[in-house]
């Protein structure tokens, strides 16, 4: 299935000279949460306020759905849904009529009973006739995203969503994001949590200084996850590793003073008892020990920094 | 054309106009009443009479034209300056609708409203002297043109503006002192002839010596060069707005 938004070799330069994207290629499947990571500046809502139009490429071509966004941006905006990262809503206007006029942008006919809807969805349906200004912090979130929701689009930015929510509230979020994707919403989102990534992505990216540095299947993340590090630390000094020992691809430190062995906790065997009377055989004596579990963390801040 | 989305924006912005009743329509028709207390009738008994029509008659089309003028800048400047500031501008920008509707829906609520103000203003001063039009089709012409015209120019104050001190300085530094020099409360003819020269520079002279035309077959200057001058000034402020849009300025990175 041909993918729904297709960002090929997208490039920006600011007029200060800033490159905040590096030729970015990115394909997005019809029906996935996709999760992109980055630290802060690493071009996460440049990305996204090129894709929905907010911004101009400096090269490059997007198409969502087909449509390039430049050429023929009614046919690709009129898909997509945008929650910006600020909370930016009116302040007179009531929650009904911000939610309705958000849907008469997007050039789609009135439908109270689908505003209805979605404001019930976001619990929002007991403040319809509210001020926005009176609202929280966590409910003009939940206006956004129905502002958003308000004319049905087929793919939803959510650029920081649950930054600055209360854990309660993050919960009921990531409710909302998976009813969308039950009904046929493809959900694009940007966090700083890898908690959050990990609870709701199918696929993960990885941003940082405006070049995606990894792309891969939340599954296949995880199984890294499921890997785990031992470090021994020898008494004496070893120069190379005795070859009897080349079957468990220990690896040596800069000092010779200690080895990692890495294994798997999900597999049928750790094969640590066996190295450990191998290491006995071969006369290596061990003064310390320590297990270590490598997380989306650790590969997330080890592959920023080797950028 | 994206029409509901047009209208989405013209019925958001006139909601603001309801909303802000009091400071919309009142307060200009309060602040017009006083300039026929201090101008129709103090300096009036002294005027009594200007090229055959009574002094607090004449100034009935300049003070309509001063209040749509400032107004229609006013209006259409905050109009898009507001989005700006707030941040929400991002969902016009996102959204499936071309710069074209978007001037529309703000420029076209702008007008209306001055338009509505212009016509409010014209029936409070009916009830300080008799008025008389006697061309009444090319006095709404000129209302509409001059709402429009300048609406346009307060739009692109509007996105020019990056706070608000800048927002009120075009309309004070310029606008207005260019209103009070434009004839509104005098005829340019009564002016001594070097300061008439200069005065043919002002813009705002041709609106004004038309739009009172309209009423009493008076004018300044030709109607035609009225109309031209007017014509010229929207073409104008249209072609800025293509510019600004072409190039994003203010708006887009």
């Amino acid at each position: 299935m041909s993918p729904i938004i297709s960002v090929s070799n997208l490039s920006k330069t600011y007029g200060s000279g800033f490159k905040a994207l590096k030729g970015i290629n990115l394909d997005i499947n019809r029906g996935e949460i996709f999760a992109l990571l980055g630290p802060n500046g690493a071009g996460k809502t440049t990305l996204i306020s090129i894709v929905c139009g907010i911004a101009n490429p400096s090269e490059g071509r997007i198409a969502i759905g087909g449509h390039d966004i430049i050429r023929d941006y009614r046919a690709a905006r009129s898909m997509i849904g945008l929650v910006p990262q600020e909370l930016h809503t009116d302040a007179f206007e009531s929650v009904w009529a911000t939610v309705s006029f958000s849907r008469g942008l997007f050039g789609k006919p009135k439908n109270p009973a689908h505003i209805e809807k979605v404001l019930k969805d976001l619990s929002l349906w007991d403040k319809k006739d509210n001020k926005i200004i009176t609202l929280s912090g966590g409910m003009k979130r939940r206006v956004m995203i129905a502002k958003a929701l308000s004319h049905e689009p087929q793919i939803l930015f959510l650029d920081e969503p649950t930054a600055g929510v209360d854990v309660e509230l993050r919960k009921g979020m990531w409710e909302v994001v998976r009813t969308l994707q039950a009904s046929g919403v493809t959900i694009i989102l940007t966090t700083h949590y890898i908690e959050e990534a990990e609870e709701m992505a199918d696929r993960i990216g990885v941003i940082n200084k405006g070049e995606i540095i990894l792309i891969e299947d939340k599954a296949t993340l995880m199984q890294k996850l499921g890997k785990k590090e031992l470090t021994l630390q020898l008494q004496n000094k070893l120069d190379a590793i005795p070859s009897m020992l080349a079957a468990y691809n220990l690896e040596l430190s800069d000092d010779g003073h200690a080895v990692t062995y890495d294994y798997d906790t999900k597999g049928d065997r750790t094969g640590i008892t066996s190295l450990l009377s191998d290491l006995r055989n071969a006369g290596i004596r061990i003064s310390d020990l320590d297990t270590k579990q490598s997380s989306l963390e650790d590969i997330f801040v080890s592959l920023v920094r080797q950028v | 054309m994206n029409y509901r989305a047009i209208r989405a924006i013209y019925l958001f912005e006139m909601a603001r106009t309801w909303r802000t009743l009091l400071q919309s329509i009142v307060s200009p028709v309060v602040s017009t009443s006083l300039y026929f207390v201090v101008f129709g009738a103090a300096i009036g008994s002294r005027i009594t009479e200007v090229e055959g029509v009574s002094y607090g008659t004449f100034i009935v089309p300049g003070l309509v034209m001063l209040s749509v003028l400032t107004q229609s800048i006013s209006n259409a400047s905050f109009g898009i300056y507001f989005p700006k500031f707030a941040g929400t501008i991002y969902e016009i920008l996102s959204a499936p609708i071309s710069y074209f509707e978007i001037v529309i829906g703000y420029v076209g609520a702008a007008a209306t409203k001055s338009i509505i103000l212009g016509l409010i203003i014209l029936a409070t001063a009916g009830l300080f002297v008799p008025l008389h039009i006697q061309h009444p089709v090319w006095m709404l012409t000129f209302l509409v043109l001059t709402a429009v015209t300048f609406s346009l120019f307060g739009f692109i104050i509007g996105i020019w503006a990056d706070g608000f001190e800048k927002l009120q300085m075009i309309p004070m530094l310029v606008v207005t002192p260019l209103t009070f020099l434009g004839g509104s409360f005098y005829s340019v003819n009564m002016l001594p002839s070097g300061w008439r020269t200069i005065t043919l520079f002002n813009p705002v002279v041709y609106l004004i010596s038309g739009f009172r035309w309209s009423f009493y077959e008076i004018a300044d200057v030709s109607v035609g060069l009225s109309l031209g001058m007017t014509a010229g000034f929207l073409i104008a402020c249209m072609m800025i707005v293509a510019w600004i849009f072409r190039t994003g300025y203010r708006l887009k990175n």
